[in-house]
C-alpha cells in the first residue's frame, strides 16, 4: 500500500502549484475588483477612471513607485509579525499595537540618547524598537501559554491601549514646546533618522525588513527550529510529546512576532516622520494581518501581497484627491479582498495562514 | 420479526448475495471483484489483513459507499443501496467500530431514535418492554433506564446489537467487534451471536483475529488485497490453511526467547513510588501507583481503556504532573523534570493514538520522523538540519523491523497501520533505553504485529526496559515478564503471565465478579 501513493516527479508538481497560486491570486483580485467598482458605481463614480488613476499615479512614475516602496515596508514587517506566530498557531491580531509600543521606546532612544552618534543610536534604537514590540506581545503570549486567555482577543484589545500610551506620552513629558496646533514630539536628531535612497523617501527599513523576510523564509525552512515551530503548528499535541518545548516556543514567537511588529513602527518614524506623532499608522498592523492571510504565511506571498496592498493604500490617497472618494474606500477594497480569500473556493486554496 | 427471518434459513437459499463488487479509491484498489453469498442462520467471518478491502465492502453493503460496479442481490433480485438508509429498509444493520450512541440518553432513548417509523409521541413503555424481551432471550441484559455514558464498552456493544435487533435487521454486521472486549466479554459476544444464529439471523463479523474465527465461525471468507482468497465452510478450515490464505508468503513466527532470570539487584530503569494525579474532566486520576521497571525486562499493563493508561504513560513522559509520589529514572529524581529531559534520556514513546498524539499530518514522513529527535540532526547549532542522517537512520531502522514506507508523502496520506509503523520506526531508533508502548499493535496487520512484538524483545535483549500497555491479553502474556493491572486509575493486580490465566486477568480488569459465561 505504501508504494502507490508516491510522489509525482517534483518539477511537473512544481509548475502546477505555481499555476494554481497564479490562477488563485488573479481570480481574488478580479473579484475584489468587481466589487469595488460597484462601490465607486454607487458613489456616482467612474470605476474605470478609479483604476486607471490608481495605476497611473503609482506605477506611472518614479515618484509613484518610489511611495509604493515606502508603504510596503512596514507593511513586511507587520505581515512577517503575524506570519511567524501562524506558524506555531498563534493568531497575532495586535501587529498595531506592537508597532506603535516600538515606535515608542525607539522614540525614548532617540530623545534620551539624541547626543551619540548614528553607529550608535540607529542601532540602539532598532533594539529598543525590537524590545518595545516584544515586551508588549510577551502579555498576551504569557497568558496563552499559561492557559488563561486566548491570544486572539487580547492581541486585539492591547491594540486599543498602545496609541493611547503614545498619546499620553506625546501630550504629557515628550511634547515638543514649540507646536502647539500639532501634538508631537521635537525632531529627532539627523543621527537617529534612517538614512534614504537616491533622494526618494525610500530608507534602510526597506534593507532591514528584506533581511528579515529572508531570514524568516530561512528559518523556517532549513533550522531544525523552524522544523519545530511547523510540527507544533501542524499537531502541539504531538509535538508535546516529542519532547519539543511548546509553552516556551508559544512565548518567543509571539514575542519575536511583536519585535518585528515593533521594527516596523521603529522604522516610521525613524525613517519617514522624524518625530513621534499619534496615529501615524494608519493601520499598518491590520494591513499586515490581511497580507499574511493572503499570502498563506509564505515569505515570496508576503513580499508580493504586501507590494499590492502597498499599492492599493497608495492609489486610496490619489482617489481622493483626483475622484473625491473617501480614503474609508481603500479599507472597503481591503476588506473585500479578505472576504474572497476567506470564502474562496476550495479549489483555490492554498496553504493556510 | 423472527419468523421471517427462519424463513429464510429454511429455504438455504443465501438472503444476500454480492457480485462483482469493485470499489476504488483515488491510488488503492479497495474491492476487485468480490462475490459473497450471505445466508441466515450463519455467522460469516471477513476475514483478512488491515487493507484488505473488509470494511469497505461492508460499508458498501450497508450503503455508506456505492461500488463502481457490481450487484447486491436480495432473494435473488437486484437490489440498489444508496444510503444506510436504504440499508435499513431492507433490513440490514451495522455496528461500527467506534459507536455510535449518544452518551447524553439512556439506554432506551437511544434505541427508540433508531426504530424506524418512530412515532410523534413515542412509546417509551413499549420499547422498555421490547429491550427487555430481546434481552432476555438474547442475554443481551442492560437496563434500558442505565444512561449510556455510564455503560462499559462491553455493554454499550451489547445496547447497539439490541438497537439493530429491534429496529428489525435481519443481517447484522459487526466491524471487529471483539477489539474493545476484555476477554470474558469476548466469550459472553460469541454466545449472543450462538443464539441469534439459531433464530436465523445472518451475521458477518469483521475480524483480523484467526482464534476468534475459528471459535465463532460458519463460513469464512477470507480477502486478501482487495479480492477473495478464498471461501470455506468452518470444518474445512484450519488456523494454517487460513494464515496461508491470507498471506502470500510464509509468516516469520515471533521468535520469544526463554526469559532471562530477573536481576533485581541492579537499580531499576524506573521508579514510581506513590504517584498520583489528579485527571481533569474525562481523565482517570492516578492513584498510588508503585511501579519498578528493570532493564531487560516488559512490564506488561493490562486494563480496560480509560482506566488510567493514557495517564500512567504521561506521567512517566513528564507531561501528566505528580501531585504526590516520586518518579526515578536511571537514579536520578526526574519527578518534575520536562519531557524534554526525559525524551533526551532516551525514552521511546509509542502513544494509543499515532495521528493526533504523535504525528504532524501536513509534514512529511521523514521530517515526522525527525520530530522526537531533533536536537540529534540538528547541525550548526540548530541552523541546519541533516536529513540525510535521519533517511539513513530510518532506513536502518525500518529495514531492521521489515517495514517498508514512502519518506516523502505527507503523513496525513499514510493508512491507520502505516502511521503506526512510523511511530514505531521512528520511536526504536537509536536504541532507546526505556520504551513505553500503548497499542503497539493496533492497526497493524498479523505480519507487521509479529515485526513490531519482535522489536519490542530485540529491546529487552539488549538491556532496555518496556512498558507495554494494551487489551490484547494475549499479547500480553506472550511478551510481558511481568503484569500489573490497572483498574480505575489503581494497580488491582501484580501477577506473572506464566502464574495466573486470563480470565483472572480479565476479572481484575473489568474490576467485576462476573461469572465466566461459557464459548459458544
Amino acid at each position: 500500500m505504501s508504494q502507490i501513493a508516491d510522489t509525482p516527479s517534483r518539477t511537473s508538481s512544481f509548475i502546477l502549484i505555481t499555476l494554481l497560486a497564479l490562477v488563485r491570486y488573479l481570480f481574488i483580485f478580479l473579484m475584489a475588483f468587481v466589487l469595488f467598482s460597484l462601490i465607486i458605481l454607487i458613489a456616482g463614480k467612474d470605476p474605470i477612471l478609479a483604476v486607471k488613476d490608481t495605476f497611473s499615479s503609482t506605477l506611472g512614475s518614479a515618484y509613484g513607485f518610489s511611495e509604493v516602496i515606502v508603504k510596503m515596508i512596514p507593511l513586511i514587517f507587520t505581515a512577517i509579525a503575524v506570519a511567524l506566530p501562524s506558524r506555531v498557531g498563534l493568531i497575532n491580531v495586535g501587529a498595531e499595537g506592537q508597532l506603535y509600543m516600538g515606535a515608542w521606546l525607539a522614540t525614548w532612544g532617540a530623545l534620551t540618547f539624541a547626543a551619540s552618534p548614528t553607529w550608535l543610536i540607529l542601532p540602539l534604537m532598532i533594539v529598543l524598537g525590537m524590545i518595545g514590540g516584544g515586551l508588549w506581545a510577551f502579555i498576551p503570549a504569557f497568558l496563552r501559554a499559561r492557559g488563561l486567555v486566548n491570544e486572539t482577543i487580547t492581541t486585539l484589545l492591547m491594540n486599543y491601549v498602545a496609541p493611547s500610551v503614545v498619546t499620553f506620552f506625546i501630550y504629557g513629558p515628550w511634547r515638543s514646546p514649540g507646536n502647539a496646533l500639532y501634538p508631537q514630539t521635537i525632531d529627532f536628531v539627523p543621527a537617529a533618522r534612517l538614512p534614504t535612497f537616491f533622494g526618494t523617501r525610500v530608507h534602510l527599513g526597506l534593507v532591514i525588513a528584506l533581511v528579515m523576510l529572508v531570514l524568516y523564509w530561512f528559518v523556517m525552512k532549513n533550522t531544525r527550529w523552524g522544523l519545530e515551530m511547523r510540527a507544533i503548528g501542524g499537531n502541539p499535541q504531538s509535538a508535546r510529546r516529542n519532547g519539543i518545548p511548546v509553552t516556551i516556543y508559544l512565548i518567543v514567537i509571539l514575542c519575536v512576532g511583536g519585535a518585528i511588529a515593533g521594527l516596523a513602527g521603529m522604522s516610521e518614524i525613524s525613517g519617514i516622520h522624524g518625530r513621534l506623532r499619534p496615529g501615524f499608522s494608519p493601520g499598518f498592523g491590520y494591513m499586515g494581518f490581511l497580507i499574511s492571510w493572503l499570502a498563506g504565511g509564505s515569505p515570496m506571498g508576503i513580499l508580493v501581497m504586501s507590494f499590492v496592498v502597498a499599492l492599493i493604500s497608495s492609489g486610496g490617497d490619489i482617489l481622493q484627491i483626483s475622484q473625491g472618494l473617501p480614503y474609508a474606500v481603500v479599507n472597503i477594497l481591503l476588506a473585500i479582498t479578505l472576504c474572497v480569500v476567506l470564502a474562496r473556493p476550495a479549489i483555490l486554496k492554498g496553504k493556510k495562514a | 420479526m423472527t419468523d421471517s427471518v427462519s424463513q429464510a434459513t429454511t429455504a438455504k437459499e443465501p438472503l444476500f448475495v454480492l457480485r462483482g463488487i469493485t470499489k476504488s479509491f483515488p491510488g488503492v484498489i479497495a474491492n476487485e471483484h468480490v462475490d459473497l453469498d450471505i445466508y441466515g442462520g450463519e455467522v460469516h467471518v471477513l476475514l483478512g489483513e488491515n487493507g484488505a478491502g473488509k470494511s469497505t465492502l461492508m460499508k458498501i453493503l450497508y450503503g455508506f459507499y456505492r461500488a463502481d460496479s457490481g450487484q447486491i442481490l436480495l432473494n435473488g433480485e437486484p437490489i440498489s443501496i444508496r444510503s444506510p438508509h436504504d440499508a435499513r429498509g431492507v433490513r440490514i444493520g451495522m455496528v461500527f467500530q467506534d459507536f455510535t450512541l449518544i452518551p447524553a440518553f439512556n439506554v432506551a432513548e437511544n434505541i427508540a431514535l433508531f426504530i424506524p417509523g418512530l412515532k410523534a409521541v413515542p412509546n417509551i413503555k413499549e420499547v422498555h418492554r421490547r429491550i427487555n424481551e430481546l434481552s432476555e432471550r438474547y442475554n443481551l441484559q442492560v437496563n434500558p433506564q442505565a444512561m449510556v455514558s455510564q455503560l462499559s464498552i462491553g455493554e454499550q456493544q451489547k445496547v447497539e446489537i439490541l438497537k439493530l435487533l429491534l429496529s428489525d435487521a435481519r443481517l447484522l454486521i459487526l466491524d471487529e467487534p471483539t477489539r474493545v472486549l476484555a476477554p470474558h466479554e469476548v466469550s459472553a459476544l460469541f454466545s449472543v451471536l450462538d443464539s441469534l444464529r439459531k433464530d436465523g439471523y445472518a451475521i458477518i463479523l469483521i475480524t483480523h483475529k484467526i482464534k476468534e474465527v475459528l471459535e465463532c465461525a460458519d463460513r469464512i471468507t477470507v480477502l486478501r488485497r482487495g479480492r477473495v482468497a478464498g471461501s470455506l465452510p468452518r470444518f474445512e478450515a484450519s488456523e494454517d490453511k487460513l494464515v496461508a490464505m491470507m498471506f502470500e508468503k510464509e509468516l516469520s513466527r515471533l521468535q520469544v526467547s526463554p526469559k532471562p532470570a530477573l536481576d533485581e539487584s541492579v537499580p531499576p530503569l524506573l521508579e514510581l513510588r506513590g504517584v498520583e494525579t489528579r485527571g481533569e474532566g474525562a481523565a482517570t486520576s492516578l492513584k498510588e501507583i508503585d511501579l519498578n521497571i528493570y532493564p531487560g525486562e516488559i512490564v506488561g499493563v493490562a486494563g480496560v481503556s480509560g482506566n488510567g493508561q493514557k495517564e500512567l504513560g504521561d506521567v512517566i513522559l513528564g507531561l501528566e504532573k505528580c501531585i504526590s509520589g516520586t518518579k526515578f529514572m536511571f537514579g536520578e529524581d526526574y519527578t518534575n523534570r520536562s519531557i524534554q529531559k526525559v525524551r533526551r534520556s532516551g525514552v521511546g514513546f509509542i502513544p494509543e493514538d499515532p495521528l493526533t498524539m504523535a504525528t504532524a499530518p501536513f509534514m512529511t514522513v521523514l521530517e515526522n520522523m525527525a520530530l522526537s529527535k531533533t536536537w540529534r540532526y540538528a547541525r550548526l547549532g540548530g541552523l541546519a538540519m541533516d536529513w540525510q542522517a535521519v533517511k539513513t537512520d530510518m532506513e536502518d531502522t525500518l529495514k531492521k523491523l521489515g517495514f517498508s514506507l514512502s519518506l516523502h508523502i505527507p503523513a496525513k496520506s499514510l493508512s491507520g497501520g502505516n502511521r503506526q509503523r512510523m511511530v514505531i520506526v521512528r520511536e526504536m531508533a537509536h536504541n532507546p533505553h526505556l520504551i513505553i508502548a500503548s497499542y503497539l499493535t493496533r492497526g497493524l496487520d498479523v505480519q507487521s504485529t509479529i515485526a513490531a512484538r519482535q522489536a519490542l524483545i530485540q529491546a529487552r535483549e539488549s538491556g532496555a526496559g518496556v512498558l507495554l500497555i494494551s487489551e490484547d491479553i494475549e499479547e500480553l502474556f506472550t511478551l510481558s515478564d511481568r503484569l500489573i493491572v490497572l483498574h480505575s486509575g489503581k494497580t488491582v493486580g501484580t501477577l506473572k503471565p506464566e502464574e495466573t490465566n486470563i480470565y483472572e486477568v480479565g476479572y481484575l480488569m473489568t474490576g467485576s465478579e462476573v461469572r465466566h459465561v461459557p464459548n459458544c
